[in-house]
């Protein structure tokens, strides 16, 4: 359920109104949610939900307690905050305890789209329909899903902080394959605003990857130069995403992370990566925006990870900067990485032999020392020889590490949004591949 | 912050009953009316209040301490052939009734782009009965100071014998569950789970080298019973290894000073040199392997092409089962079980009310059945549902999951020790560490917790960087024994990912420690 920001800090002041303890912040967040899969040319499965839930939480000095309700009349919103309390009472001292911020100033973020928060469920039905009817007129099977949402943040604290932000999104993705299992694509896109969304073409490029991936030959593991694609390099496991979440100083400063200083210390300053790769927090992109505040309402501000191929800054929480004497760091997730003009086809044509990469999957981690992983390529993998894709190739399976992968840059596409980040296209030379897969 | 629809309460809200089962009778007969009056010929309803407990801390500090509740229910329908869903956190007549509506209007609209009727395997209502989880102490009926007292003390232990910094933590939960369908039955169950898990590093400053080791618990379907250690539940590794392997109860804190020391070899241990080696594969660590190469492959969803957007598909198609090619040795005997005591899938009914069993997967090394629910069992020509149909919350619709999977031990007396005495080159692998599997679960690389180097017959000492790759009917059919009945024991997962919505399930994985010949191992170490 969606609140405006005058009915969510209504409620926010009437918590604060009710509270004997020390300090209280209280968080309300609502979200409403639609979503439609399909398989075998077919819908399986459609769903709504809708929520909105309250969170107190309540400090007796170092003691603290949550208690959470999800109606806001006065009598239940009493209760939240008194069950807070008696479990404040009750709770051991927290020896990170950190005092409640004031008030912020926060940037503004073009985050929610009217046009998102309108979806309906025959909007949803429409698009998979048509990824189905275009899969079925090229006799082709389209396995695909669409989920949209809007929501809301709301903060408000005893020390006078006050935040509010609403945001809407959409994410599709499809898988095509040939009925005989010979040949897969993929194809993936999410938006705040859904004016660009277009199922059909997003069905037409996977259908494409997969009528072209038909016949794959083996080629030798080893080392290659790949042009990685976004949805190669960002996903909820993937390699850009896993570097930008690895950058906590905490860890680094206790010399258990790939940004540890033999010695002591951490690597902050080194240039530890290609002078292309500049990586930052951004809330306010206009193409991938995002938070701007974390949900102790601490700003997200934009701050260079990477500048440079330089490590410009590393995370700290508010405990962990106060101890650090550094600036507590703001982040909720999304990331924008620098890019270039290049389009992926362009790459292509001034690769001499390479490999260009769809997707990568099941990326774990091998070694944390290194941030070394391994995943295996999936749903168009093809060989490039003298500009031209000449045939497609089985997949693969890697164990490379993003830090290496960084080092080894021959160029930076034109950034896309993906997954709610900016990231370019990449031409890596010397990608390690140590296996192959039967997988299509 | 609590995910949406899990609520953060006192955890004396955690022992308050709530689920009446002769009230949740009424509400569900609302539900069940409502859906047929508005259309459907088929509907089920699972009421259902979720409990999570989390304990967290590090070193000689508690971080957090989360209970959580979650209580509403989901109705699934059948109308116009075609499968709707809604689910409320209004749990009261008018509440259901409305979900039951929508679950049907959500039915009648993808109708219209429906290829096939849903065709479900019949299925007897069995009245009102229940079944509840054979545990003896519930572990949230502990006192929350005990239970942060366990975990301050394996911290302790591990900070004794070495570590640099450990993180522990207790996961509990308990799932209240009424199901009722319109075949007529009613059906009330009460389900536990435990995990004490922990992470121990060790950082040589001098060198910039960190090593960590994990816990060698099991998440487990048992009660607070887990955590009391017993002599006879602990299995020693090979001679010269320093692993002990646990069954049905957990000794932490003996486990975590063996973490800290084995996290310290670790840093000075010999790096592998690749090729080829006969491994020695711990049941801790071969659940992951069997999870990956055979519980996700033998989904009938994934076979049949329903998860291939996400979790993908499998090799192990109906055409490749026709060809009868062998999926392993002849060693290799694989059961799908819901039964199993103490096992995290353990039930006595599935959610979509089908009473569970066990059942052969892979017999002497033939792939023999899959793992299927009521909408699937027809397509492979059989008229029962294997009963592993599950859903993580009341607000997620159900939908097949992987039942417990589990290698039976070899039927011949065969220990450990006398596993290692034949083996020439090889290395002994215990604990599950990093996993990875292509979408059609061929090629697969596993790394683990603990290495030790085999040479003719005997353990020579530790390695690190050591990771195998393999297909995997190449691996299970290069497997050459596995040890008896007494080294059985359970690995396990709470949290398995599956489906869009991605929904997670806990399953357990049994296994004797097990021998496969001539694997491909890598190096993984790589300077940065």
């Amino acid at each position: 359920m969606m609140l405006s920001k005058d009915e969510a800090q209504t409620i926010l002041k009437k918590v604060m109104s009710f509270t004997t303890a020390d300090e209280c912040e209280a968080n309300l967040n609502g979200t409403t949610r639609g979503n439609v899969r399909y398989a075998r040319n077919t819908v399986s499965t459609a769903g709504n939900t809708d929520n909105v839930s309250l969170a107190v939480q309540c400090w007796f000095g170092k003691r603290s307690g949550v208690a959470t309700c999800n109606q806001f009349d006065d009598a239940t919103l009493r209760r939240c905050v008194q069950r807070a309390e008696e479990i404040a009472r009750l709770a051991p001292e927290d020896p990170e305890y950190m005092p409640r911020l004031g008030p912020q100033q926060y940037l503004t973020a073009p985050s929610f789209a009217q046009s998102t928060a309108g979806i309906t469920p025959d909007f949803r039905a429409k698009a998979a329909g048509d990824s189905i009817a275009l899969c079925q007129e090229k006799k082709l099977t389209a396995a695909g899903y669409l989920e949209d949402g809007s929501s809301f943040a709301a903060i408000r604290n005893s020390k006078g902080l006050e935040a509010y932000q609403q945001f809407t999104n959409l994410d599709f993705s499809v898988t095509v394959r040939t009925p005989d299992g010979t040949g897969s694509g993929y194809a993936v896109a999410d938006y705040t605003d859904i004016g660009k969304f277009d199922a059909q073409a997003l069905t037409q490029r996977a259908a494409t990857k997969a009528a072209a991936s038909v016949a794959a030959k083996a080629i030798e593991p080893g080392k290659y130069t790949v042009i990685l694609e976004p949805a190669a390099l960002v996903s909820d496991e993937g390699l850009i995403n896993r570097l930008v979440w690895a950058f906590d100083a905490r860890e680094a400063d206790e010399g258990r992370s790939f940004l540890s200083k033999k010695g002591g210390g951490t690597r902050t300053g080194e240039k530890m990566f290609d002078p292309r790769v500049s990586i930052y927090i951004d809330p306010t992109n206009p193409q991938a925006p995002g938070g701007t505040f974390d949900n102790e309402g601490l700003p997200v501000k934009k701050l260079p990870i990477i500048e440079k191929g330089v490590v410009k800054n590393l995370y700290y929480s508010r405990y962990w900067a106060q101890k650090s004497k550094a600036q507590p760091t703001g982040f909720t997730g999304n990331f924008v990485m620098e890019g270039g003009t290049q389009s992926i086809e362009e790459l292509i044509k001034s690769t001499q032999k390479g490999i260009l990469v769809t997707r990568l999957w099941y990326i774990r981690d091998v070694d944390p020392q290194s941030l070394l992983v391994t995943g295996l390529t999936r749903d168009g993998t093809f060989y490039i020889e003298n500009g031209k894709i000449k045939h497609p190739i089985k997949n693969m399976r890697f164990n490379e590490s993003p830090v290496i992968m960084l080092n080894n840059v021959e160029a930076v596409g034109r950034a896309q949004r993906l997954g709610g980040n900016l990231v370019p296209p990449l031409k890596i030379r010397d990608f390690t591949f140590t296996s192959l897969s039967d997988a299509i | 912050m609590p995910s949406f629809g899990e609520t953060l309460v006192d955890p004396a809200r955690l022992l308050e009953p709530v689920m009446d089962a002769a009230v949740n009778k009424r509400l569900a007969d609302a539900a069940l009316n409502a859906a047929k009056s508005a259309g459907a010929s088929y509907a089920d309803v699972r009421i259902g209040r979720y409990l999570n407990q989390g304990l967290f801390t590090r070193e000689k500090q508690v971080q957090n301490i989360a209970s959580t509740e979650s209580f509403g229910a989901g109705v699934r329908v059948i109308a116009n052939g075609t499968w709707g869903f809604a689910a409320t956190n209004n749990v009261s007549e008018a509440g259901l009734a409305k979900a039951a509506q929508q679950a049907v209007q959500i039915a009648k609209a993808n109708s219209k782009v429906q290829k096939e009727p849903v065709k479900l395997a019949p299925q007897k209502g069995y009245g009102e009965v229940s079944w509840k989880a054979p545990i003896q102490q519930n572990a949230f009926e502990v006192p929350i100071k005990d239970k942060v007292d366990l975990l301050l003390a394996a911290n302790a232990k591990a900070l004794e014998n070495g570590a640099s910094f450990v993180n522990s933590a207790l996961f509990q939960v308990n799932e209240q569950k009424y199901f009722a369908s319109t075949d007529g039955s009613y059906i009330d169950q009460d389900v536990h789970r435990i995990w004490p898990t922990f992470g121990v590093t060790v950082v040589d400053r001098a060198s910039g080298k960190f090593r960590q080791r994990q816990a060698l618990s099991a998440p487990m379907g048992l009660g607070y019973e887990y955590l009391t250690p017993k002599a006879q539940d602990k299995v020693a590794g090979p001679q010269g290894s320093d692993v002990v392997g646990y069954k049905n109860s957990y000794d932490m804190l003996e486990d975590a000073a063996a973490a800290a020391r084995q996290a310290k070899q670790k840093i000075t241990a010999t790096s592998v040199t690749p090729g080829k080696y006969d491994l020695v594969l711990d049941p801790h660590h071969l659940g992951l392997t069997i999870h990956e190469s055979v519980g996700h492959p033998l989904e009938l969803d994934r076979v049949l092409g329903y998860e291939a957007n996400y979790a993908g598909t499998s090799f192990a198609t109906l055409e490749w089962k026709k060809q009868g090619k062998p999926y392993g040795s002849k060693v290799v005997n694989i059961q799908a079980d819901k039964l199993q005591q103490g096992s995290l899938g353990a039930v006595g009914y599935d959610d979509e009310g089908v009473k569970t069993k066990q059942w052969m997967l892979i017999k002497e090394g033939q792939l023999v059945d899959y793992e299927k629910i009521r909408d699937q069992a027809h397509i492979v020509g059989q008229n029962e549902s294997d009963g592993c149909c599950y859903s993580q919350s009341w607000q997620d619709v159900q939908f097949q999951r992987m039942p417990n999977v589990s290698l039976q031990p070899g039927k011949q007396k065969l220990s450990v020790d006398e596993l290692v005495k034949n083996v020439d080159k090889g290395i002994y692998i215990a604990g599950n560490g990093s996993f990875s599997i292509d979408q059609q679960r061929y090629n697969f690389q596993f790394g683990g917790q603990v290495f030790y180097a085999i040479e003719k017959g005997k353990i020579t000492g530790m390695l690190e960087d050591v990771a195998y790759q393999a297909n995997t009917q190449e691996f299970w059919n290069s497997c050459a024994a596995t040890c008896d009945e007494s080294d059985y024991r359970f690995a396990g997962f709470f949290n398995d990912g599956k489906g869009q919505p991605s929904q997670s399930s806990a399953v357990s994985h049994g296994s004797a420690t097990t021998r496969f010949n001539g694997v491909n191992v890598i190096n993984t170490a790589r300077k940065i």
